[in-house]
């Protein structure tokens, strides 16, 4: 299915949650608000017109100096496919700085566990409702998430 | 009679520590095993000993000087790493590669997938004990690094793929090299197979071990060989082809049961597979330049630096500080031996990424180790951390 068509019946089951659709080298985002995000998940793993069943992957980007950036400061995206269709979509949250957290998907994609874990480790997202949600490449007492732009590159 | 052998004989819990030092975990892993008995009844994979903070590093780099960054990934096939992360650049920018460069980046690919799948069998064999298979594969591959070494000058960090193309020629005395290998190559896996396939002792070690169904492989987001041991057909090679797999014949060689002998038959096959490709790109390499003609992105070559003022001035700022990118964001991944190997770029419009994220087939597949090995035994971890084909640096990045 043609990705646009994909944003467009998300944009229609979920009436006003859906920000904006950008498309960039034929791939197509959608930026939704966060507080369905779990729903909306399910829906695109679940339609059987969709069956986006793999999580290809799960990130953060911190956008605090981004030129031109007036949005909240942290995206999380999501990046999935269909095997059966072939399909693919990108979805984007965008979470405030004060508070960064937004729903799990973990209990939709097991593979989104250990995602969210590095994303927390490195970025400082919070997901709730993680089963387990520690460091995972830094040790446990570490200060500070790296990936954010003030983090110093050198000096430790 | 003593009082103690009355007593009644308690069974409990006892936590074992396997790693970040042990032989077995192909590199620093460390996992915390809860046995019961000899039955692991939980595992907790605690990676990160090898964390160097690749993607922050990245973020001050120019897209040029990435490239051998991704080298340091996943250190045993770097030629894959090289190409899926220029192949997403070059899909960011929209720049179009010549004909024999792709041929070439498919062929050199195919024979570091092979270089790869080769250190996969002779430790994975190994771990389980069968010591002979080791010896051979090394021998084989070895000789794949010769060819490497004559086609980049670098046996294992090689650097070799450039944005827009490939850093050189190959030479011409290569191509007859590379053909005795597809001759020879092919009877030599033969060989190990034999070895093993219908070894008893083999068949025991594997056959029902680490189960995974194929809706299960697919919700853990397993991908490459593992994944289509579970019987799912998804190679990127095939979904969304790159470089010149669109040109060239090949299968994709499928398991059944999704255990640790389904995986291997995937991957032998897969070998065979590449060997296909590796003659088919051999008979149809096209002549032509190797690098685009797009001046923005090409390198100028050394001799004309050495000549001319433009082409002086033109190296240093390619080197210096690249030229402008287009503004947006990619993910774009591609067919790594381990499995897809994704890279997200997001770019600010300078010569530097603002952001890359490489989603890492090895730090998804020991995510799913825990469900692999729970009510399996201690000694069968051995052979499930074979099967997933991990590589530390690109785990901890």
């Amino acid at each position: 299915m043609d990705p646009l068509q994909i944003a467009k019946m998300v944009e229609e089951k979920f009436a006003g949650q859906v920000l904006d659709t950008t498309t960039y080298a034929g791939q197509v985002s959608i930026m939704v608000k966060k507080d369905l995000i779990r729903d909306i998940c399910l829906y695109l793993k679940d339609d059987p017109s969709l069956k986006m069943d793999h999580l290809a992957d799960l990130t953060a980007v911190d956008y605090s100096t981004y030129p031109g950036d007036t949005g909240l400061r942290f995206e999380v995206v999501y990046n999935l496919i269909s095997i059966e269709y072939r399909h693919r979509i990108r979805l984007k949250v965008r979470v405030p700085e004060e508070d960064p957290r937004v729903d799990t998907v973990s209990s939709i994609w097991q593979t989104a566990n250990w995602h969210e874990r590095e994303t927390f480790d490195l970025m400082g997202i919070k997901f709730d409702g993680h089963p387990d949600l520690r460091r995972i490449l830094l040790p446990e007492d570490w200060e500070g998430h790296p990936l954010r732009k003030e983090y110093p590159l050198k000096g430790y | 009679m003593s009082a103690s052998s009355t007593k009644e004989i308690v069974q409990k819990e006892i936590t074992l520590n396997m790693g970040p030092q042990h032989p077995a975990t192909h590199g620093v892993l460390r996992l915390v095993l809860d046995l019961q008995g000899e039955t692991v009844v939980g595992c907790d994979a605690r990676p990160g000993y090898l964390h160097r903070g690749i993607e922050k590093w990245m973020e001050s780099r120019t897209y040029h000087q990435i490239i051998p960054m991704t080298d340091r990934l996943e250190y045993i096939t770097c030629m894959n790493n090289n190409l899926g992360y220029v192949v997403a650049v070059e899909k960011l920018a929209n720049i179009e590669v010549p004909e024999r460069a792709q041929f070439i980046r498919t062929l050199m690919a195919e024979l570091t997938r092979l270089s790869g799948h080769l250190v996969w069998l002779g430790t994975h064999a190994l771990d389980i004990g069968a010591m002979t298979v080791c010896m051979y594969t090394l021998r084989e591959r070895e000789f794949i690094l010769d060819l490497t070494e004559m086609v980049t000058g670098a046996r294992q960090t090689v650097s070799y793929v450039r944005i827009g193309g490939v850093r050189n020629d190959i030479p011409r005395d290569f191509f007859d090299k590379c053909r005795e290998f597809t001759e020879i190559f092919p009877k030599r896996l033969e060989e190990y197979d034999t070895l093993i396939r219908e070894n008893r002792i083999w068949l025991q070690r594997t056959v029902g071990i680490g189960v995974f169904s194929a809706a299960d492989a697919v919700n853990y987001g397993l991908t490459g060989g593992t994944l289509r041991g579970s019987g799912v057909n998804y190679d990127l090679r095939k979904v969304e082809p790159y470089a010149a797999y669109d040109k060239v014949d090949f299968d994709v060689p499928l398991g059944k049961n999704g255990d640790v002998y389904d995986r291997y038959i995937v991957r032998i096959n897969e070998m065979r597979q590449s060997v296909r490709i590796i003659k088919q790109c051999l008979d149809m390499m096209p002549s032509g330049p190797v690098v685009t003609p797009d001046p923005r992105y090409a390198i100028p070559e050394k001799m004309n630096v050495m000549k001319s003022m433009e082409s002086l001035a033109h190296q240093f700022v390619l080197m210096s500080k690249w030229v402008p990118m287009p503004k947006g964001e990619v993910y774009v991944a591609t067919e790594a031996p381990k499995g897809e190997l994704g890279f997200y770029i997001v770019s600010d419009g300078s010569g530097r990424p603002y952001r890359i994220k490489i989603r890492a087939p090895s730090y998804v597949h020991v995510s799913a180790l825990a469900k692999m090995v729970t009510g399996h035994m201690v000694a069968d971890v051995i052979s499930c951390i074979g099967t997933i084909d991990i590589v530390l640096g690109e785990v901890d990045r």
